[in-house]
């Protein structure tokens, strides 16, 4: 445990604050400073990291006051949420509840009403930690994330954006301005399964579904695994083993053992052993599959 | 840095540098020691206020980022010298042991009761679980939410 060792009264460095209030400031200051500049959105990883000196950033800018980041609204192309939206405001939306449950779901774990009133779904992705709470749901819908630079702005599949531990496809002067959650298939039963040290902790291990049913076989199947790799996965031989088939005990068995073969065990995992995050990884694609196989059937 | 923040209701200018936290702000500058430092890290609670009407936790806001904005603390909460019903529930429950915790539990109950006026108990765990004290436990604490509940409904 590593808590309290330093002084956290305080932040023990000064900064240079910035609040920009349009995209084209943000990116230009971002670009001037470089690896010297944090972003600031919830601030409920980066102050506590400024405090331990985990991360040291002589220039902060703020993106709070850029009011187009945060939003969540439903468009012809599906669901479109803002970089600075609340992980609290997610969590209650009813255009997310009703459309995509899971990312409710997921919102609602993570940390305490405190923490979700600061933290913000861009800031959960950005910091490309590999147990993002978000990502991982946000891989089963397959998201689009769009990013702002100076010459305009670029789409990259969630997947492209989220590309190892600590690192995001990120260049110099450009932010995550927000998310596309395509259309998703009417009937899909979706689910998010967590299991971390406290029910306040971030993920040993997520995992999220989504699928549909047709004529009693899987037809539409996305199933994804967060905190067991560099980045959480999508896992393709899984998903198209299941593709086609009908449910069966015997069908998830098969398909777990291959999302418990994505666990890439590091050197550096403090909070559990590979083998305790395999088998956590089986029993929870185990559940989060029976629960959107059950609401799908519902459903259907 | 020039900043206005209204604190219990009263608008104050404060010239500070960036990197001191609203929780020190409103320690050290305003004396109001209510809120507590404890962790500092975003575990316990202890320095939950309410920033336009939100329960979040000082320690993990720059006091520059709440300029412009409304802090609520727990000093604000009795009005003319009468307690809160949810401070007075908390005295009658003994939910309060060395006293440190309660402030936390107290803003963070008082945003509870706002969105959700009559919580079940498992509501009420699961709103509260950034809250940590260390002295009791938690059986009269979430008793107290329950009798802060049926005082404020009547």
């Amino acid at each position: 445990m590593s808590i309290n060792k330093v002084n956290t009264h305080i932040i023990p460095m000064e900064f240079q604050y910035h609040a920009p209030t349009t995209l084209a400031e943000a990116s230009a200051l971002l670009e001037k400073y470089g690896d010297e500049a944090k972003i600031l959105a919830g601030g409920t990883d980066l102050i506590p990291h400024m405090k331990q000196r985990k991360v040291e950033a002589t220039h902060v800018i703020n993106i709070k006051k850029i009011p187009e980041l945060a939003c969540i609204k439903e468009t012809s192309k599906g669901i479109e949420i803002g970089a600075n939206t609340k992980l609290r405001a997610i969590e209650l939306s009813p255009l997310i509840k009703e459309k995509t449950p899971l990312l409710s779901e997921a919102a609602a774990t993570v940390g305490s009403v405190q923490i979700r009133n600061l933290g913000t779904v861009g800031g959960n992705i950005c910091n490309a930690s590999p147990s993002a709470d978000m990502a991982t749901p946000l891989l089963a819908l397959d998201t689009v994330v769009n990013v702002y630079n100076r010459e305009g702005s670029k789409d990259y599949t969630l997947e492209e954006f989220l590309h190892g531990r600590g690192e995001v496809k990120l260049e110099p002067g450009e932010l995550l301005t927000g998310m596309t959650i395509p259309l998703q298939p009417k009937n899909a039963g979706m689910a998010f399964e967590k299991v971390g040290w406290t029910t306040f902790d971030i993920a040993t291990v997520n995992v999220a579904a989504v699928l549909t049913l047709k004529d009693g076989k899987i037809d539409h199947c996305r199933v994804t695994l967060g905190a067991c790799s560099p980045a959480p996965v999508r896992v393709y031989q899984a998903e198209s083993i299941l593709i086609g088939e009908e449910p069966t005990q015997e069908l998830f068995d098969e398909a777990v053992y291959l999302i418990a073969a994505c666990v890439e065990p590091r050197e550096s995992w403090r909070r559990a052993p590979p083998e305790y995050r395999r088998k956590a990884s089986q029993a929870l694609a185990i559940d989060a599959l029976t629960r959107s196989i059950e609401k799908a059937r519902r459903l259907a | 840095m020039k900043i206005e923040i209204t604190v219990n209701g009263r608008k104050r200018q404060f010239d500070v540098e960036p990197n001191k936290l609203l929780l020190n702000l409103v320690r050290d500058e305003l004396h109001l020691t209510g809120t507590k430092y404890g962790c500092g890290i975003g575990e316990c609670g202890a320095c939950t206020v309410h920033l336009d009407g939100e329960a979040v936790l000082a320690c993990m806001v720059l006091a520059v980022d709440a300029d412009g904005k409304q802090v609520d603390t727990i000093e604000g909460v009795a009005e003319d010298g009468n307690l809160d019903p949810v401070q007075e529930a908390f005295i009658e429950e003994g939910a309060i042991q060395c006293g440190f915790c309660t402030p936390g539990f107290i803003m963070t109950t008082k945003a509870l009761l706002k969105e959700n006026p009559n919580p079940t108990e498992h509501e009420i765990r699961e709103y509260l679980k950034g809250n940590y004290c260390r002295c009791t436990g938690y059986v009269n604490i979430i008793n107290a939410v329950q009798s802060a509940a049926k005082k404020l409904q009547s």
